[in-house]
């Protein structure tokens, strides 16, 4: 190995630990706020990037019928619980997301799919498509039982991966898809030429690691979340509502999932099930963390990116096997760190 | 009509399936597969269900037995019994390194871990060259045994299920015995360190006694195939023998084939159905999976076994056994006791322990000392820190300073189970029992030590005369108790009160030489209080000491030899029950500050109608110092 090779694989490496990055950190915020471990944190990553390379095809993605059929799922699910309640207030505002907003995207997905529409159109399209099912998801599976252990919500959530997955299936087929390149061009540093491409998700990747900062450190709402993250008890009695905080993370974590896929599938063909791998991935970034750390879980992204760009250029079949091998002496080390807390039941 | 004659029909009428005209040949291939999950599911149903160790990776113990088998007998030209035997080792040495890493991890780590291990599993099974890829072993000679050849489908079957049910035999008696218990109560935390039950132990063998039966399943799997690749070892695989174990009701043995029969049913009649049902010819059968194992989990999520066992009652099926059998205890040989101490030997000495947690002193530099055949007292407002003494003493928690000396030796620093096979035992403010289990079997745990039979010997039943000593004594403490009445109902439908009393039984069934009670008679009535502190006395002229914590002054004042009065971590007051209630400094702690034109009362600051102060009150003003740290244990 020489260092042009060292350097392409790192380049390699940094851009996947990014985007890994970006899901840990969507891993952890989702787990800190609703103990749920989002293994279909993937599924948002293939829906977002086979949406979009649908629509640079020409043709309307499965996804907009599939909002559809999530919202008025939810729709029926708000309308039952507020029966119950005889409480019918706010149930506008669930008709207007949940129900019209969906109907319009699927009236207007064939002229984004039209010709001529320019790429960042229909990116912002196919993150309309995926990222209201964040919220629709939360409110269809989990907020039912959200009281549940962390045990239970890992099975929901290995079940929600499945049933992702089969609808992957249906509406992108078994065949491969990318999508085009943000940005065009290279650029020459040292011997190698890095990609446009490259800097372009590197840069988004600052700006929503920046961004969530932001939102987090000085927002209402970012407070409300973290308050709920340290004790949900104690957030529910200062009055800020556990579901609604739920169903914000689940809206930024399909924000990030969608967005990652759609930045990550110019460089890597992107498969119905490709989706479970890469947030696998992120998850081990966000183990580094503890599911709890935000720097942590970044650093281990980059961590894993890396040491996958190598391990497959001197052991290319045992790379998921070196990558998942990996996570045990993590957890070691970070459960020899950790407090023991006995878990909720 | 109970469970057992249900079986004595049922099994011949499975021993004879295949004979039996008109039952289509898939059948018996459905059949031989769900004796194939069940296999693995029941393990899981111990790991998950009983031990609360989730595990998505079984299915590379699987692949383990079924490579190990594939490899030894197409390579090495083995017989398939020592491929058996091999895999069974391997398994075990896997399990065990897996196991002893992999268990100490707490909560949601460990299952994340074996879906890691699982896929390192599958993609090493998928690339190394000796395992033939992706592509796998082929060529896998069929079983025979003693020249009878099991490769037939019918044969098969027979071994399958006859594996099965000798699975289902062993891991229902394991459950039923001082092993089981100890495997119980390793969902309630450190509660069972305390009666000398080494959890991590227990918890390495739960998780290799699951990985060995799923390593049977896979040598079964790979000489029924006569073939093995890697993808039935996947991760997918992983993931529905969990959920197999929770479809089922991971509660009950019979949950494990309850759930892999609904699975691999659903699952076919899916792959049926579906394709004509919309049409199409993608594979939507994970879909449908998806989606019925989440409505499953929000509606149904203790699983179908449950609602069998329901249905079962109403048709007027009754359960196995209605409870112990006094005739077969008595019959028992006793358990060996502890020499009992001479009275007036220093049983335990406590010397300046502290205990801070952060800046906060919770137990601030206390000092006393406790004699064989004496009662002492630990009195003093909530939040005085004598529940995290009581931890300090049992090794509960660790000490941030100062000694603990039991007869003599040292013992701070020793976990908790060593303090208790010494001759400590307790009972916990927050009471601890695992409510599921009858008041016998709770109180028999804390016979744990008196007993050595282990794993093999309860699944062969090969313990039964040490369990029923074991029973007996657990029996006799009840009695002793006055708990004979409940003695076969679930612990947890006792009152709050009663329970408290099932923990003192269950301490005393440790065969103790100093005996602690945190708020013995809390939630107690008059007379089962008198007849507690009859019981206590007893003790104390048995030779045993005993150490209380004890909100109800009558009670106190009373029993006791000797009290120690804390008060925010220190010590206010010590001496005989008389003079503590004269001394000025308890009652200030007690009623707050007197003022001075009021003039103390005569006999003593609490009246003795006033059998249960609870919370007694506090100066204003100090009450924020009042959160009781580490009181829960």
């Amino acid at each position: 190995m020489d260092l042009t090779i060292a350097l392409i694989l790192l380049q390699d490496g940094i851009l996947n630990g990014a985007i890994y990055a970006l899901l840990g950190l969507a891993l952890v915020l989702v787990f800190v706020v609703t103990r749920v471990i989002l293994i279909p944190q993937g599924e948002f990553v293939t829906f977002g990037a086979l949406s979009l390379a649908f629509l640079a095809n020409g043709r309307v993605p499965g996804t907009a019928h599939l909002l559809v059929l999530m919202g008025v799922l939810v729709c029926l699910a708000e309308a039952v619980s507020c029966w119950r309640a005889r409480q019918w207030r706010g149930y506008g505002s669930t008709l207007g997301w949940a129900l019209v907003l969906p109907l319009v995207l699927e009236a207007l997905a064939p002229l984004a799919a039209g010709p001529d529409v320019p790429l960042v159109l229909r990116v912002l399209f196919a993150l309309a498509l995926v990222v209201p099912m964040g919220p629709m998801i939360y409110r269809l599976v989990y907020q039912p039982v959200e009281q549940a252990s962390v045990l239970v919500l890992l099975i929901v959530s290995v079940a929600v991966h499945f049933a992702l997955t089969g609808l992957g299936l249906l509406f992108f087929g078994a065949e491969g898809w990318r999508t085009p390149a943000l940005v065009e061009g290279t650029v020459q540093i040292g011997p190698v030429a890095w990609t446009a491409q490259t800097f372009a998700v590197l840069a988004t990747c600052a700006v929503l690691i920046g961004g969530l900062w932001l939102f987090f450190s000085r927002t209402l709402y970012g407070s409300a979340l973290r308050a709920t993250a340290v004790n949900r008890r104690g957030a529910r009695l200062v009055g800020i509502s556990t579901r609604v905080a739920g169903s914000l993370t689940f809206t930024l974590a399909a924000a990030i999932g969608a967005l990652s896929g759609m930045l990550i599938a110019a460089i890597t063909t992107i498969y119905y099930d490709t989706g479970f791998l890469i947030g696998l991935k992120g998850f081990v970034a966000a183990i580094f963390g503890g599911l709890v750390s935000y720097p942590a879980a970044a650093a281990g992204a980059l961590f894993v990116g890396v040491l996958e760009a190598f391990s497959s250029f001197w052991a290319s079949p045992f790379k998921e096997a070196i990558v998942f091998t990996l996570i045990i002496p993590v957890l070691l080390w970070r459960s020899f760190g950790s407090v023991h807390l006995d878990e909720e039941d | 009509m109970r469970p057992r004659h249900a079986l004595m029909i049922l099994i011949p009428i499975l021993a004879l399936l295949p004979w039996i005209p008109g039952v289509p040949a898939f059948w018996i291939t459905q059949m031989n597969y769900i004796g194939l999950y069940s296999l693995v599911v029941l393990g899981l149903v111990l790991l998950t269900g009983v031990g609360g160790l989730t595990s998505f990776g079984q299915s590379a113990f699987v692949g383990l037995g079924a490579y190990t088998t594939a490899w030894l007998t197409t390579a090495g030209g083995m017989s398939p019994w020592l491929g058996l035997l091999a895999g069974l080792l391997l398994t075990c040495l896997v399990a065990y390194a897996l196991g002893a890493i992999t268990l100490r991890l707490s909560g949601h780590y460990l299952p994340l871990c074996t879906l890691a291990w699982c896929l390192a599993l599958y993609y090493l099974y998928g690339n190394l060259d000796f395992l033939g890829r992706y592509d796998g072993i082929a060529g896998i000679p069929p079983l025979s045994l003693g020249g009878w050849s099991l490769g037939t489908g019918p044969r098969m079957y027979l071994l399958i299920w006859l594996f099965l049910l000798l699975a289902l035999w062993a891991t229902h008696n394991l459950l039923d015995s001082r092993a089981g218990r100890a495997i119980r109560a390793l969902r309630s935390g450190s509660m069972a360190e305390s009666f000398g039950v080494d959890l991590a132990h227990y918890k390495v063998v739960v998780f290799v006694y699951a990985a060995l039966l799923g390593c049977v399943s896979g040598w079964l799997y790979a000489h029924m195939q006569r073939a093995v690749s890697p993808s039935p070892f996947g991760l997918g695989y992983g993931i529905e023998y969990l959920f197999m174990a929770v479809v089922g009701g991971s509660g009950s043995v019979w949950g494990a084939v309850a759930g892999a029969a609904a699975i691999l049913i659903v699952k076919d009649q899916l792959q049926n159905v579906l394709p004509g049902l919309v049409g199409t010819t993608a594979n939507l059968e994970m879909l449908a999976f998806g989606v019925l194992m989440i409505l499953v989990l929000q509606f149904a999520r203790d699983g179908l076994w449950p609602v069998f066992a329901r249905v079962w009652r109403q048709l007027g099926g009754r359960a196995e056994t209605d409870g112990h059998d006094p005739a077969r205890l008595a019959a028992a040989p006793e358990l060996p006791r502890r020499p009992a101490s001479n009275a007036g030997d220093l049983v335990l000495e406590v010397d300046r322990v502290r205990k801070e947690f952060g800046g906060l002193v919770a137990v601030n530099d206390i000092s006393f000392r406790l004699r064989a055949g004496e009662i002492m007292g630990l009195i003093g407002p909530n939040g005085a820190g004598k529940s995290t003494t009581f931890n300090l003493i049992s090794g509960v928690a660790p000490l941030s300073g100062g000694a603990v000396r039991f007869l003599g030796d040292r013992i701070d620093g020793l976990p908790a189970r060593e303090i208790a096979r010494r001759g400590m035992a307790r009972s916990f403010q927050h009471v601890q029992l695992l409510p599921d289990m009858s008041v016998l079997e709770n109180v028999a745990l804390g016979a744990h030590l008196r007993s050595r039979a282990g794993v093999m010997a309860a699944a062969l039943r090969l313990d039964r005369n040490a369990e029923a000593s074991l029973l007996r004594e657990a029996a006799r403490q009840i009695e002793r108790v006055g708990l004979g009445d409940v003695i076969d109902q679930p612990a947890g439908s006792l009152p709050l009160g009663r329970q408290r009393i099932v923990e003192i039984a269950r301490a005393l069934c440790c065969d103790p030489i100093l005996l602690l009670l945190d708020e013995p008679a809390a939630g107690l009535r008059y007379q089962e209080k008198q007849a507690l502190a009859a019981v206590l006395d007893q003790l104390r002229r048995e030779g045993m000491s005993l150490l209380l914590v004890e909100h109800d002054m009558d009670f106190v004042m009373n029993l006791t030899d000797h009290l120690l009065v804390m008060d925010f971590g220190t010590m206010l007051a010590e001496g005989v029950p008389a003079d503590i209630q004269r001394n000025p400094a308890v009652l200030e702690a007690y009623l707050g500050g007197l003022d001075d034109d009021w003039d103390e009362p005569a006999h003593g600051p609490v009246p003795a109608d006033h059998s249960d102060p609870g919370e007694p009150g506090r100066p204003a003003g100090r009450a924020a110092g009042a959160v009781q740290p580490g009181g829960a244990s």
